[in-house]
């Protein structure tokens, strides 16, 4: 039957408070508490949920980075996920991987795999990139179903339902395709213990960039990582008409 | 004998043996160590000089696993804490206040954990547990803990209380009837020894059982039994032979409900309030004999065993609460201000801090140890004593001091601190008071101490 690609990505702790690094090249990222980017939990939740309902065979959980994004993929094996691969990015190469750069190795990997959907999550919390989904469909010329709430398997086709700005858009695009995962698709599962220590038996395949033949070379640079501008203190005014006056008076409108 | 402690990096842990003629005494002074244990900080790098047979055998005390990994969980057991956790947070912290108020049983959230496995940690895949070990059993109890109190008590009574002794001493039939049933959350257990006459004096229980034809016929009261209310069967413990005093003990499975078998009132109490705690009452309770648990008058000796497990859980279901309560104390350091800045930064605030973080740190270390020891088939008595002892005396310094620290908001229901220090205080007293637990420990040492 067929086999779907779900990309899980480490990144840090939605609970934790961001600092930025003393040189401003970036965010401290030593000795941080780090887990699956949420909406890869989501991707992964839609992919295992599809399996049990037997509309596919195989969900293989994907994840670039050093050696500790294996902790993310083990996650995702314990979610339910069968196996795992593990594309070996690290040191500078890692730092300046960006959504292109994975949407080549997702590609390469759908096509290796004969994957009939890859699935992500929308954007990664760190970056917020919002492009990775889009980019391996352009890159595969796959159709997309991104900011997906609901997923439906209709033989060979998917009815996606997307939340846009306009409201909710239903579509409907033939396998196979990359449907990235938005918040309200699903409820994420807890991986139960009898599965955390199926999870140790699973395999988890190690390559890296170049036995897909993909370049990992970026053409982004990031020059400067800030914090945000403290907050100031507002004015409250009394009035409608001072409003307008405050607004007015500072350029606003 | 020798000793072995040396300072490296202070992340790495390990329980070394003290000698009766201490040499390095320097090192020692700067550890103030104890004539009885230390606490020492071995160094990796140092050990081979000092005696390297020493090293190996405080190794193998240790049980199998390595000095490291008191440090540095096994990425199994980190997962297995980490969705504990995440559980907890989500699932238990945000109710866990209402479950208290209005004295809930909070039976979905019993359900969704029997389904993560975590209603029968221990209890083998075959039999429908999670087939982990003790210090997951250990993680997990404390992280529920953490989130709701009264939860991790009833995820504790059913893993060592309940299932425990029948793990360990029931038939393949009695594993199968009384065990699986009681793995994914549906049913729960409870174990019922305590009486009104006596608790801390188990061994004078005076719950009679005889035998009538082809059935066992129990007649007594027992009291303060958790979980009874909301438990499906019982192990129960009644005198077979009073003339052998505790040793003419035996113990006994009751389904719940069952004639003869009657609950008191629920009782009102300080803490863990979600929890049903009444006595059980048996008159002329009839069960198959098959319902023996273990060989006839060995009741005391199960009992005194399951406990023993039953003291690694609650020492962490005390840790739990304890890191709950030093949680919500520096949390409010960061956000109260007064005289100009966070009350964090004041050296009074700051104090309390520490202590608590080191009360729960170290009994967290001594729960770890009891449970690897435990894991490793090895005695764990002593080390389980200890951990209880010590979680249990961290859980209420550690409520305490939460209050004091949040000064007046620690004293009313809007923050979650009085609670803690309602759910610390029955973990210094049930499965043995933390006097009984001097005692076990000092019998322990007595009896290694033959001169």
């Amino acid at each position: 039957m067929s086999r779907v690609l779900v990309g899980v990505k480490r990144v840090i702790d939605y609970a934790v408070k961001i600092r930025v690094k003393p040189d401003h090249s970036g965010v401290v990222t030593d000795g941080v508490k780090h887990s699956m980017n949420p909406f890869c939990e989501i991707a992964v939740e839609e992919a295992v949920k599809l399996k049990e309902k037997k509309f596919i065979k195989e969900v293989v959980a994907v994840s670039c980075g050093p050696t500790q994004v294996t902790e993310t993929i083990r996650t995702a094996l314990a979610m339910g996920c069968d196996r795992g691969i593990h594309v070996e990015v690290s040191g500078k190469d890692y730092e300046a991987m960006g959504p292109l750069q994975i949407a080549k190795i997702f590609a390469a990997l759908a096509k290796k795999e004969e994957a009939s959907l890859v699935i992500l999550g929308k954007q990664a919390i760190d970056d917020d990139c919002n492009q990775t989904g889009q980019m391996t469909a352009a890159l595969l010329d796959w159709p997309q179903g991104t900011f997906a709430s609901e997923v439906t398997i209709d033989g060979e086709k998917v009815k996606v339902v997307r939340e846009i700005d306009g409201g909710l858009e239903t579509i409907k695009i033939s396998m196979p395709a990359v449907l990235t995962a938005d918040l309200r698709l699903n409820t994420p599962r807890y991986a139960t213990l009898p599965n955390i220590m199926k999870a140790k038996k699973k395999k988890i395949a190690n390559m890296k960039p170049a036995d897909l033949g993909v370049d990992m070379v970026s053409r982004v640079e990031v020059l400067r990582v800030d914090e945000p501008p403290t907050r100031l203190a507002g004015v409250k005014v009394e009035t409608v008409d001072d409003l307008v006056a405050k607004l007015k008076a500072n350029g606003t409108i | 004998m020798g000793l072995m402690i040396a300072v490296v990096n202070v992340s790495i842990i390990d329980i070394v043996y003290r000698s009766q003629k201490p040499c390095l005494s320097w090192l020692l002074g700067w550890l103030s160590m104890s004539q009885i244990h230390t606490i020492g900080i071995v160094p990796l790098s140092l050990s081979p000089h000092l005696s390297p047979s020493l090293s190996l055998s405080a190794l193998g005390l240790c049980g199998c696993r390595s000095l490291s990994s008191l440090a540095e969980l096994p990425e199994m057991h980190q997962m297995m804490r980490q969705t504990s956790r995440d559980y907890a947070d989500r699932e238990l912290a945000p109710i866990a206040g209402k479950l208290d108020k209005e004295h809930l049983f909070p039976a979905r959230q019993v359900r969704e954990l029997g389904a993560m496995g975590v209603m029968a940690v221990e209890v083998p895949e075959a039999l429908g547990g999670a087939g982990m070990d003790y210090l997951a059993y250990s993680l997990a109890v404390e992280e529920i803990s953490r989130g709701c109190g009264s939860t991790g008590c009833v995820v504790s009574v059913n893993n060592s209380l309940y299932i425990g002794p029948i793990l360990k001493f029931g038939t393949p039939e009695q594993k199968d009837q009384w065990i699986t049933p009681f793995t994914n959350g549906e049913k729960v257990g409870c174990f019922a020894l305590s009486e009104p006459d006596n608790g801390s004096d188990a061994g004078a229980a005076s719950t009679l059982a005889r035998q009538e034809g082809e059935e066992w016929v129990l007649n007594g009261t027992k009291a303060w039994i958790s979980n009874c209310w909301d438990a499906s069967a019982t192990v129960v413990f009644a005198t077979t032979d009073k003339s052998l005093k505790h040793k003419g003990i035996s113990a006994f499975l009751v389904p719940m409900p069952h004639p003869g078998l009657s609950l008191g009132k629920k009782e009102d109490k300080l803490g863990i309030r979600a929890t049903s705690t009444a006595n059980l009452i048996l008159e002329d309770c009839r069960i198959p004999l098959g319902n023996m648990l273990g060989p006839r008058g060995s009741g005391f000796k199960i009992a005194m065993q399951t406990l023993d497990g039953g003291r690694i859980g609650i020492a962490s279901q005390a840790l739990g609460i304890a890191q709950a309560a030093l949680d919500c104390a520096v949390d409010y350091a960061h956000k109260r201000t007064a005289f100009g800045a966070p009350i964090g930064k004041l050296q009074a605030v700051q104090f309390k801090l520490a202590d608590m973080a080191v009360a729960v740190e170290s009994a967290r270390l001594l729960t770890w140890k009891a449970a690897m020891l435990k894991d490793a088939k090895k005695t764990f008595t002593k080390e389980a004593a200890m951990a209880k002892l010590s979680a249990s005396e961290a859980a209420t310094f550690c409520g305490h001091q939460s209050i004091q620290v949040l000064g007046g908001m620690g004293y009313v229901t809007d923050m979650p601190a009085e609670r803690h220090y309602r759910d610390a205080r029955i973990t210094e007293i049930y499965e043995g008071t933390s006097e009984i637990q001097r005692l076990v420990i000092a019998g322990q040492l007595l009896k290694e101490y033959v001169p």
